[in-house]
C-alpha cells in the first residue's frame, strides 16, 4: 500500500466528481418528474395504467448496463436516427448516459411514490373532501406532502443507489470518477490502490447524502413520539 | 419448506468452502510448465477474435498453437478485457498475454517480453462520409525516430484534424501518441474495447479512430469501403518495437521457452504463413 | 428481419448457441452470489440482533462499506485483490500456496458480498416480526439455540422475509450483468462480443435484454408462489389505513 501514490491518485480522482455529482442530479431530477407523469398516467386510464406498468417491468426487469447499451449503441446504428433533430444530443455520451439513468430512476421512483400514496391515512382524504378542497390543493396541502414524508427513506435509498450508478457511465466513455479510476489503472496497473480511493471517494458522498436524508426525516417527523416511531435502525 | 429444515449455515458454509477449495490451487512459481494459460482480448481482428460458437480465432491463437506444439507444453487461451491485462499478468491470473501487445519501455518497466513476433505501424481511419473528408500521406510511413519527417507529417495532418474528436483505445501505444503529439489539436476519446471506437466511428460520434493499421484494416474490409484508413502511418518511439508475448518479470524460463519457439516458427516460415493468411502482408518482424 | 433470426438461432452463423451458454452461465453465477449473500446476510443479522457489541459494529461497518460503494467497483476491487483475500482465508484452513481467483469467483464473491448486506437488513427486519410469544414460549420450554433458530425462528422469519429475497434474488440476477468487465462470458458479454463482431448492437442488446426480462419474470412467479404456500393459513395482512 503505497501512500505516496494514494496522495498522488486521490486528486486525479477527485477531477470526475463534478461529472458524477452532475450525472446524478440531472437523472434524479428528470427521473422524479418522469415518475409523477407515470403517476399520473396509471390513475388516469386503464390503458394508462397498463402502459406505466409495462414501462416499470422492462426498466426494473432489465439490468442498467444493458438500458445504458442499447440507448448508447443501439439507437446509433440507425441511420433514420442519426440524420434526425435528436442527433446532435444522442451523439453526446453524456445525454445518453443522462436519458439512461433517468428512465431507469423513474421506474424505481414511481414505484417509491405509489407505495407513499397508498400509505396515506384514508382518513386524512375524506376529511379533505368533506372540508370541500378541490383535488389539486387535497393533492398540494395534503396528500403529496404525506407521501412524500412516509416515502422519505426508500427514496433516500434510490438517491444513494443512483450516485453509485452513475459509475457505470464509464463504460460509454464518460470520465467520472469510475472512469478516471480505469484509465489510471491500465496506466499504472496498480489496481487495488487505484480502485480503493475510488471507493472512499463514493463512501464519503453516500454517507454525506444517508446523513441528510436521516436528517430530513427526522425534522418531518418531529410530531411524531420516538415510541411510535418503528423505522429500523 | 423442506429448506428451513437444514441449516442455512452449514448449506453457506459449505458453499463458501467449495469456492475457495474448488477453485484449483497452482502454484505461480512453478519452475516445471505443465500448462501455460495465456490471455487474448477476443476483441482485436485479425489478431484475434470470437467466432460465434464462442470459439477464440485469429493470427494469435493459432500462433499459440503452433507455439505450443514446439515447446511441448499444453497452452490454453483465454479471453479477457484489455484495460485489466497487464495487472492481471502481473498479479498471477495468467502466465502470459497475446493481444499485439508492443513493447514499450513504459511497459518493459512493468513485464518482461519474448521476441517480436510482429511489427505494424499504426494509423488512422475515418469514414468516406464523415467530417473528414481525407488525411494526407495516404501510403506513407513515417518513422518516429525521424523527429524532422514526424514534426512536418504531424503539422500536416494537424491541420485537417483541428478541432475533431478521435477515438482510441484506452492504454495503446495509439492513445500514447495521439497525446504526446495532438493533444492540444484534437479531442481524444478512450474506449475500452476496439471494436467499440469503430462502431461510434460508423455512427459519427468519433471522426477518426488511430489504432493498428492491421486492425485497422480488417475493419475497413468489413465495412465495404465505408471506412478508410487514411493518412501517414507511424512505427517506431514511443509506438514500440513490435508485438510481443507479454510476460511476468519473474519468469526467465518461460522466456526461454517463448523465444525458442518463436525462433523456430519464424526459422521454418510458419510465422511468415500465418502473417500472410491473417494480415495478407508479412510483418514479421527482422529477427 | 429473418436476418435477425438467423443470428440469434442456433446454426453455423448464429450466436443462438453462445447467447444460450452465457444465460445459464448468468443463471449459475447469480445462484452462488444469492447463496453466498443468504450466508453472510443470517451471520450479519444474527450478529446484529444477538451478538456482542465487537461483532455489532463489525456488521454494520460490513453493511454501511458495501452500501457505500459502487458494485462496480467492489468486483473490480475483488477481481483485482480478492485472490490475496481469499489465499489468506485458504492459509488459515491449512492451505499452502496462491488460490486462483476466476472472474466466476470474484464476481458471484463480490456480487454475494453486496447481497449480503441487503438481505441482513431484509432478514432483520423479518425477525423483528416474529411474535416474541413464540420465541418465549421456545425458551421456557428449555429449547437449545440451534433447535430453536431451527424450528421456531428460521420458519417464521422466512415467511416474512421472502418478498426482500425475492426482490434481492432479482437484484442479483441484475447485477450479474456486471461481472462481465472480468471477461467472464455471461449473458451481457456474449451480447456485447456478437454486437461487436456483427455491428448490430441493437437486435443483441435486445436479445440481452430480453433474456434478462424471461429470468427475472421467471423468478417472480416462483417466488410469489412460494410466498403464496408460505403465507397459507395466515390471517390477510391489512394495508394501515
Amino acid at each position: 500500500m503505497d501512500l505516496a501514490f494514494i496522495a498522488e491518485v486521490f486528486p486525479k480522482l477527485l477531477a470526475g466528481l463534478p461529472l458524477t455529482l452532475s450525472l446524478a442530479v440531472l437523472s434524479l431530477s428528470g427521473g422524479a418528474v418522469l415518475a409523477l407523469m407515470l403517476s399520473g398516467l396509471r390513475a388516469s386510464s386503464w390503458l394508462g395504467a397498463q402502459f406505466a406498468n409495462f414501462y416499470v417491468y422492462i426498466f426494473r426487469g432489465t439490468p442498467l448496463l444493458i438500458q445504458i447499451f442499447l440507448i448508447y449503441y443501439g439507437l446509433a446504428q440507425f441511420p433514420a436516427l442519426r440524420h434526425s433533430l435528436l442527433w446532435p444530443l444522442l451523439r453526446e455520451p453524456y445525454v445518453c448516459a443522462v436519458l439512461a439513468l433517468m428512465l431507469n430512476d423513474a421506474a424505481y421512483t414511481s414505484e417509491i411514490l405509489r407505495g407513499g400514496l397508498r400509505a396515506v391515512p384514508s382518513g386524512a382524504i375524506e376529511a379533505a373532501k368533506v372540508a370541500g378542497m378541490s383535488r389539486p390543493t387535497m393533492l398540494r396541502r395534503i396528500v403529496l406532502p404525506l407521501a412524500f414524508r412516509q416515502a422519505l427513506p426508500a427514496y433516500g435509498a434510490e438517491v444513494t443507489s443512483m450516485v453509485k450508478a452513475t459509475s457505470l457511465a464509464s463504460v460509454v466513455t464518460l470520465m467520472e470518477v469510475t472512469g478516471l479510476a480505469r484509465a489510471e489503472v491500465s496506466q499504472s496497473y496498480r489496481a487495488i490502490e487505484v480502485f480503493l480511493c475510488a471507493a472512499v471517494i463514493y463512501l464519503v458522498l453516500v454517507t454525506l447524502i444517508t446523513r441528510l436524508v436521516h436528517w430530513l426525516e427526522a425534522r418531518l417527523s418531529t410530531h411524531r413520539s420516538p415510541a411510535l416511531d418503528r423505522s429500523p435502525a | 419448506m423442506k429448506i428451513t429444515r437444514s441449516s442455512f449455515l452449514t448449506l453457506g458454509l459449505g458453499a463458501a468452502a467449495g469456492l475457495v477449495f474448488g477453485t484449483a490451487p497452482r502454484s505461480a512459481s512453478a519452475k516445471e510448465w505443465k500448462v501455460i494459460r495465456v490471455a487474448t482480448e477476443g476483441a482485436f481482428p485479425p489478431y484475434n477474435m470470437h467466432a460465434p460458437d464462442g470459439r477464440l480465432i485469429g493470427f494469435e491463437p493459432e500462433l499459440l498453437q503452433e507455439l505450443s506444439a514446439r515447446m511441448n507444453i499444453k497452452c490454453e487461451m483465454i479471453a479477457q478485457a484489455w484495460d485489466g491485462m497487464i495487472a492481471g499478468l502481473t498479479d498471477g491470473k495468467y502466465d502470459a498475454i497475446m493481444d499485439a501487445v508492443s513493447i514499450t519501455p513504459k511497459r518493459q518497466e512493468v513485464i518482461a517480453f519474448s521476441t517480436p513476433y510482429a511489427a505494424a505501424p499504426s494509423g488512422l481511419a475515418i469514414m468516406k462520409d464523415g467530417a473528414i473528408k481525407s488525411l494526407p500521406g495516404t501510403g506513407t510511413r513515417i518513422q518516429l525516430a525521424d523527429e524532422v519527417a514526424t514534426k512536418a507529417a504531424v503539422e500536416e495532418m494537424a491541420k485537417l484534424l483541428a478541432g475533431k474528436t478521435i477515438g482510441v483505445q484506452v492504454a495503446t501505444i495509439q492513445n500514447d501518441f495521439l497525446t504526446k503529439y495532438l493533444k492540444d489539436v484534437v479531442t481524444i476519446r478512450t474506449y475500452s474495447s476496439g471494436p467499440d471506437t469503430f462502431l461510434d466511428l460508423k455512427s459519427g460520434r468519433v471522426d477518426a479512430v488511430m489504432a493498428s493499421a492491421i486492425n485497422l484494416n480488417a475493419s475497413a474490409k468489413k465495412s465495404n469501403g465505408e471506412m478508410v484508413a487514411s493518412g501517414y502511418v507511424f512505427a517506431g518511439g514511443l509506438l514500440g518495437q513490435g508485438s510481443a508475448v507479454g510476460l511476468r518479470k519473474g519468469d526467465p524460463e518461460l522466456k526461454e521457452l517463448f523465444d525458442k519457439a518463436l525462433k523456430s516458427v519464424a526459422e521454418d516460415g510458419t510465422l511468415k504463413r500465418l502473417a500472410l493468411k491473417w494480415f495478407e502482408i508479412d510483418i514479421t518482424p527482422a529477427l | 428481419m429473418g436476418e435477425a433470426f438467423t443470428l440469434l438461432g442456433f446454426g453455423p452463423e448464429g450466436w443462438g448457441h453462445a447467447l444460450l451458454t452465457a444465460g445459464l452461465t448468468t443463471l449459475a453465477v447469480s445462484a452462488c452470489a444469492f447463496a453466498c449473500g443468504l450466508v453472510l446476510g443470517t451471520l450479519c443479522a444474527w450478529a446484529k440482533i444477538a451478538g456482542p457489541p465487537v461483532l455489532r459494529r463489525a456488521a454494520d461497518i460490513y453493511g454501511v462499506v458495501l452500501r457505500g460503494i459502487p458494485d462496480l467497483l467492489v468486483i473490480y476491487l475483488f477481481y483485482f485483490g480478492g485472490r490475496q483475500i481469499v489465499t489468506a482465508i485458504a492459509n488459515q484452513f491449512g492451505h499452502t500456496g496462491p488460490v486462483e481467483i476466476s472472474g466466476f469467483v470474484a464476481g458471484s464473491l463480490a456480487i454475494g458480498l453486496i447481497s449480503g448486506a441487503a438481505q441482513a437488513e431484509v432478514l432483520r427486519g423479518a425477525f423483528h416480526a416474529i411474535p416474541p410469544g413464540t420465541l418465549e414460549a421456545a425458551r421456557v420450554t428449555g429449547m437449545r439455540r440451534w433447535t430453536m433458530f431451527r424450528r421456531i425462528i428460521a420458519p417464521q422469519a422466512l415467511r416474512t422475509a421472502l418478498p426482500g429475497l425475492g426482490n434481492q434474488w432479482q437484484s442479483v440476477i441484475k447485477e450479474s450483468a456486471l461481472v462481465s468487465v472480468t471477461g467472464l462470458v455471461e449473458t451481457l458479454r456474449a451480447v456485447s462480443v456478437a454486437a461487436n463482431s456483427t455491428e448490430l448492437p441493437f437486435l443483441f442488446f435486445l436479445a440481452g435484454g430480453a433474456i434478462y426480462l424471461a429470468i427475472t419474470t421467471v423468478s417472480g412467479l416462483v417466488f410469489r408462489f412460494a410466498e403464496w404456500r408460505a403465507m397459507r393459513g395466515q390471517p390477510a395482512m391489512r394495508v394501515g389505513g
